[in-house]
């Protein structure tokens, strides 16, 4: 792949750039002079001001800009005392409109090498100036407007629960997965952990659930013929994670918990997948785990992450690890059964 | 350790974000506390990652959505390896930058260990 393709994706930040319009940023209230103004005085104001040019304007109108530069120029010429701004201003001033994109400001700014652009309304008015800086800091605190919105998100959904009254309510997040799509893979996973972060899920919690999810995801992306559903159940005092799919199902479900065990080819161990260590994996960061699987049926995974008890689990420390409850069901017959308990500490 | 340390040590450069956007600079001061190499994502998955800096041959999507679920805040490709324009688009959207240097996996871990990043791996888990 080339650079190009790289340099192409466009960031949250040039997002913005596009997005924002110049008035939203600019400087309104600017100093202004007349062209009457004696040259002597302008020195003066810049100093005063920490600025580097003002728009001059003259009953209201427009007329020019006058900037640090063309006193220098003034000045190589030979300035008299007598001199006023209209001698040595601007008049073909470089203007951006209230109603562009600040990513065209910044355009000129680079383009002239200029300090600031005059920024003229619909009606040739002056409206105000654009600076680099107020580029930057309209950026940053559209950035900060950004992270705040996500922050209010979070706090209304983590009041979910609480603000609705039931005798038990839950949240039901369902995805379809896709077999072989490994480019997708891990969507589900992700807005699955990101759920959970927004319900005020302890990032400890949430890191568990979205590694036993993510695995789970790609073993049904890698392992089944047709794909499969994930459905994850969300209640004050539990998670539930299941994965279900219709086949082809597993052989011998002793064999697959065996780490290092894998069925995988070489093209899925090439992604960095398959090397037998999933279902290792999940039962580490779950409490319970439950494999159910019919060959040529399919295979059924439930997960129910560590979690507190009474209390809404998400506020909630995890407990210590007290030793992962396996439950392996393997069903030979679908009405053949037996099921067996493994304790792990 | 800083990213800058870890570019500075590797000899790295930056994939994602873009060198032209702005948020280049924000990635020099993120810290990382632990790293992990790997080039099987359930390893990356089993081992304490958070704050991680993941160093790693693979380049495809999954070791952004790898680092997303583990809380891994940035990934070192090695001997020159690109990542895939998905693995791009996606590092874009979740924030986790991508680096790479023309190190081997060896040389550059051992770079950043010997300078004070510390294994994630535990003894005996």
């Amino acid at each position: 792949m080339g650079q190009d393709d790289v340099t192409g994706i466009i960031s949250r930040g040039e997002e913005l750039a596009y997005d924002l319009k110049i008035e939203q940023v600019m400087t309104r209230e600017v100093k202004v002079v007349a062209p009457t103004t004696p040259i002597m005085r302008m020195l003066e104001l810049f100093q005063e001001e920490h600025i580097r040019g003002v728009p001059v304007v003259s009953q209201n109108q427009l007329e020019g800009v006058i900037t640090l530069e063309n006193l220098l120029q003034s000045w190589r010429r030979g300035t008299h005392d007598s001199d006023i701004v209209a001698d040595c201003m601007d008049q073909k001033m470089v203007t951006v409109n209230t109603f562009d994109p600040i990513i065209e400001a910044l355009k000129v700014l680079t383009q002239t090498k200029s300090d600031q652009l005059t920024v003229i309304d619909k009606n040739g008015q002056l409206a105000g100036i654009i600076t680099k800086g107020d580029v930057t800091r309209g950026l940053l605190s559209a950035l900060q407007r950004d992270r705040h919105s996500e922050e209010v998100k979070r706090y209304r959904a983590s009041y979910l629960f609480e603000d609705i009254s039931s005798d038990r309510t839950s949240l039901i997040l369902r995805y379809h997965i896709k077999a072989r799509d490994f480019t997708k893979g891990g969507s589900a996973s992700s807005s699955i952990k990101r759920a959970l972060l927004q319900l005020g899920a302890p990032p400890q919690i949430a890191r568990r659930c979205g590694i036993a999810i993510y695995e789970a995801e790609i073993n049904l992306i890698i392992h089944t013929t047709n794909g499969g559903e994930i459905r994850v159940e969300i209640e004050p005092h539990q998670i539930v994670m299941e994965t279900s799919d219709k086949g082809p199902g597993i052989e011998n479900i002793e064999l697959v918990m065996q780490p290092g065990y894998s069925t995988a080819t070489d093209e899925i161990r090439a992604l960095g997948f398959g090397a037998g260590m999933g279902l290792k994996n999940i039962q580490r960061c779950v409490d319970e785990m439950q494999l159910e699987s019919i060959p040529d049926q399919g295979t059924k995974l439930v997960m129910k992450p560590k979690a507190g008890s009474k209390e809404w689990a998400f506020i909630r420390e995890p407990t210590p690890n007290q030793g992962t409850k396996l439950v392996m069901k393997i069903n030979l017959q679908p009405e053949d059964t037996f099921s067996k308990e493994i304790v792990t500490t | 350790m800083l990213i800058r340390d870890v570019l500075t040590l590797t000899q790295a450069q930056i994939f994602s974000p873009d060198s032209k956007s702005s948020l280049v600079e924000a990635v020099f001061d993120i810290d990382v506390q632990i790293g992990l190499s790997a080039d099987l994502m359930s390893d990356v998955l089993l081992a304490e990652s958070n704050r991680g800096l993941l160093v790693t041959g693979l380049i495809n999507p999954q070791i952004i959505r790898t680092a997303e679920m583990s809380d891994i805040v940035a990934i070192l490709l090695v001997r020159g390896k690109k990542p895939l324009t998905e693995t791009c688009k996606l590092a874009q959207e979740t924030g986790i930058p991508i680096l790479g240097t023309k190190m081997s996996m060896f040389e550059a871990c051992g770079r950043l260990h010997v300078a004070g990043l510390v294994s994630s791996f535990r003894q005996n888990s």
